[in-house]
């Protein structure tokens, strides 16, 4: 759990500085702040579950078992890229572990996963499906489309609102008439929960429930963790742009869900200071090595770009 | 040789391939005990049962979104939409998700889905029901398109379909549904990218899709009696495009006409007509004609409709036009 959550820090913190560098091309939108959602839900997932995210979808791929070497150089524009470099942060997959994408259509994933579900029913495993995506995602179409459905037909899915209080730049109550988005769940007759998303154990337990329910038959659940990301929507956004006082800015930061995991973990006796230091050692190591991968492979070659419109 | 229905040719696609795979699936409103807002899929629910002839909410997008993702994870999907009317609903999953997922994911997903949907005209049904969308996906790499015109090419086309592994958008005409032709009793499937010649001629080339095939037929046989030698080239899918069979009938001819129902700003007439132009501008004896429906939405009447979408007569006075050029 706590290795997971540096693991997501780590990366993201490293990629943003190389970004900043001018070492690589593209859009990046950071989950810094929000690891515990991604890390908590995964733990309860297995190799073969499907996810699908969207555009801040680093977190959830580590979380799941991402090869953060492929990630790297798929940031790097480099073709030993989980997309052979030609997509870059938003559209990373890894079919083998059943991240069926991230997406840079905002709720786009939705039907995606709910499709995935009915697959599972269909095949009669006992497989899951979960959707990550945000606030804003709860008011696209397709969100209300997909839970719907799933709800409906008993699918075997858990839908996860991962609200950072932000649509982009727009405060979610100025365009929401909920406070707490797990109430939507209400409108399809299914189970709904709201925790603090800065609390990895609470995602967990609860992401394990909705996931047992919906592995053993019950249907879907639409699980609500309130949290915060600390950069901007996306890396290169201005500090200047006044949508959020810095003051909750700061308020957030002091809810850091790896710090209070660490206090946690020390105050319980489960790993000391000497643990915490060796594992953040040895995950730093872990993401210079990705890095240096990225940049020692080489970069997609123009006519490459010509490959893979069919299958 | 057997003859069947259009409507009844699709059917029997659908139910042999999913005879074959437990896991292929049919998926759209009404496809199950209604049997299809066209009464395509008929009696299928009584066979395959209704998680593989899935009545579905009224959610376009999102019934291509389940589609696509059961066929990612093991299943294939059928998606009916009932009028191509519908498809702005689901632009997303079909522009930005199925046609991208193959080249965005580095190969590692391909998309095996059909998108099946009833389109055209000559039905008093209105602007909103009345269009054809062909055109919009061609527009888009990483989608095949495919406008078949007979119970023959309907069957064949749509089993290549079912067992492509990329997003086909499959577009069947309404008039078509209950015209009947001859169809083997043997399986057989029809690859995409190959046109057929429905008539051969010497004069002129006409590039007819869909519906305006049959009027392109009836043209063409009118006009031998009066010594005119008509070519029918029937692309049957327009992604990928037959180019070599257009390209050497009209080196054949030397003259071209090309025919489709949508309206003409932006039919795939352009882009067969510029292709032609491109290839082949040596080998024209006149310059290239297309024929599509006035740049309108089209009215219920049908008077109003006759007027708006091309007829047998705007054709013959096309083809009569560059004859005398």
């Amino acid at each position: 759990m706590y290795g997971t959550m540096l693991k997501i820090r780590i990366f993201e913190e490293t990629i943003a500085k190389s970004s900043r560098a001018g070492e690589m091309e593209g859009f990046l939108h950071p989950c810094i702040g929000q690891e515990a959602v991604a890390t908590g839900v995964c733990l309860s997932l297995n190799e073969d579950d499907y996810i699908t995210t969207n555009h801040r979808g680093h977190g959830h791929m580590i979380a799941k078992g991402a090869d953060i070497k492929k990630m790297a150089a798929e940031l790097y524009g480099r073709i030993t890229g989980y997309c052979k470099g030609k997509s870059g942060s938003m559209h990373i997959a890894d079919i083998n572990i059943g991240v069926l994408g991230a997406n840079g259509i905002v709720a786009a994933g939705i039907p995606l996963a709910t499709g995935a579900a009915y697959s599972i029913k269909l095949r009669k495993t006992s497989q899951v499906a979960v959707s990550f995506f945000g606030d804003g995602a709860t008011t696209e179409g397709t969100f209300h489309e997909s839970v719907n459905m799933a709800a409906a037909w008993t699918l075997p899915i858990v839908f996860i609102i991962e609200n950072n209080n932000y649509l982009v730049g727009t405060q979610y109550r100025r365009v929401c008439n909920i406070e707490n988005l797990s109430d939507l769940s209400k409108g399809y007759n299914i189970p709904g929960v709201s925790l603090d998303g800065n609390d990895v154990i609470a995602v967990y337990q609860a992401a394990h429930k909705a996931v047992s329910d919906a592995r053993s038959g019950k249907g879907p659940t639409i699980i609500e963790c309130k949290t915060y990301r600390w950069t901007g929507h996306h890396l290169l956004e201005s500090e200047d742009i006044p949508y959020r006082p810095k003051e909750e800015i700061e308020l957030w930061k002091k809810k850091c869900p790896i710090k209070n995991f660490e206090k946690f973990l020390l105050k319980e006796n489960i790993i000391n200071e000497e643990d915490i230091n060796k594992i953040k050692k040895e995950t730093y190591a872990l993401i210079d090595e990705a890095i240096k991968f990225a940049k020692d492979s080489p970069v997609t070659k123009p006519e490459e770009s010509l490959e893979d419109v069919f299958a | 040789m057997r003859e069947i229905t259009y409507l009844e040719a699709i059917r029997e696609a659908m139910s042999e391939e999913m005879r074959k795979d437990k896991n292929l699936f049919l998926i759209g409103q009404d496809v199950g005990a209604y049997g299809g807002e066209w009464l395509i899929s008929g009696d299928m629910y009584n066979e395959f049962g209704d998680w593989r002839v899935q009545d579905a909410p009224i959610s376009e997008q999102t019934i291509v979104g389940c589609g696509i993702g059961a066929s990612i994870t093991g299943c294939r999907a059928i998606i009916e939409i009932p009028f191509n009317d519908f498809l702005p609903m689901c632009m997303d999953q079909i522009c930005n998700q199925a046609a991208k997922f193959h080249y965005m994911f580095g190969g590692q997903i391909s998309v095996p889905i059909v998108i099946r949907s009833a389109y055209g005209g000559f039905t008093t049904a209105g602007e909103q029901h009345s269009q054809s969308f062909e055109a919009w996906f061609t527009h888009v790499p990483g989608l095949k398109v495919v406008v078949p015109s007979t119970p023959y090419d309907v069957k064949g086309l749509l089993k290549t379909a079912i067992n492509d592994k990329n997003p086909v958008l499959f577009f069947e005409h309404k008039m078509l549904l209950s015209v009947k032709g001859e169809v083997p009793e043997e399986e057989y499937e029809i690859p995409f990218g190959v046109a057929d010649i429905k008539k051969k001629g010497s004069d002129v080339t006409v590039i007819a899709t869909s519906y305006m095939v049959s009027k392109a037929l009836n043209v063409a046989n009118k006009m031998e009696k009066e010594g005119i030698s008509i070519e029918v080239v029937d692309p049957r899918t327009l992604v990928p495009l037959d180019k070599e069979a257009i390209i050497n009938s009209v080196k054949k001819t030397g003259r071209v006409v090309i025919v489709h129902e949508s309206c003409k700003r932006g039919g795939i007439g352009g882009e067969i007509g510029c292709m032609i132009a491109e290839e082949c501008f040596d080998y024209l004896d006149a310059p290239i004609k297309r024929i599509g429906g006035k740049n309108t939405p089209i009215p219920f009447p049908s008077a109003l409709e006759n007027y708006i979408l091309p007829s047998e007569n705007n054709i013959e006075d096309a083809i009569k036009e560059i004859i005398s050029n």
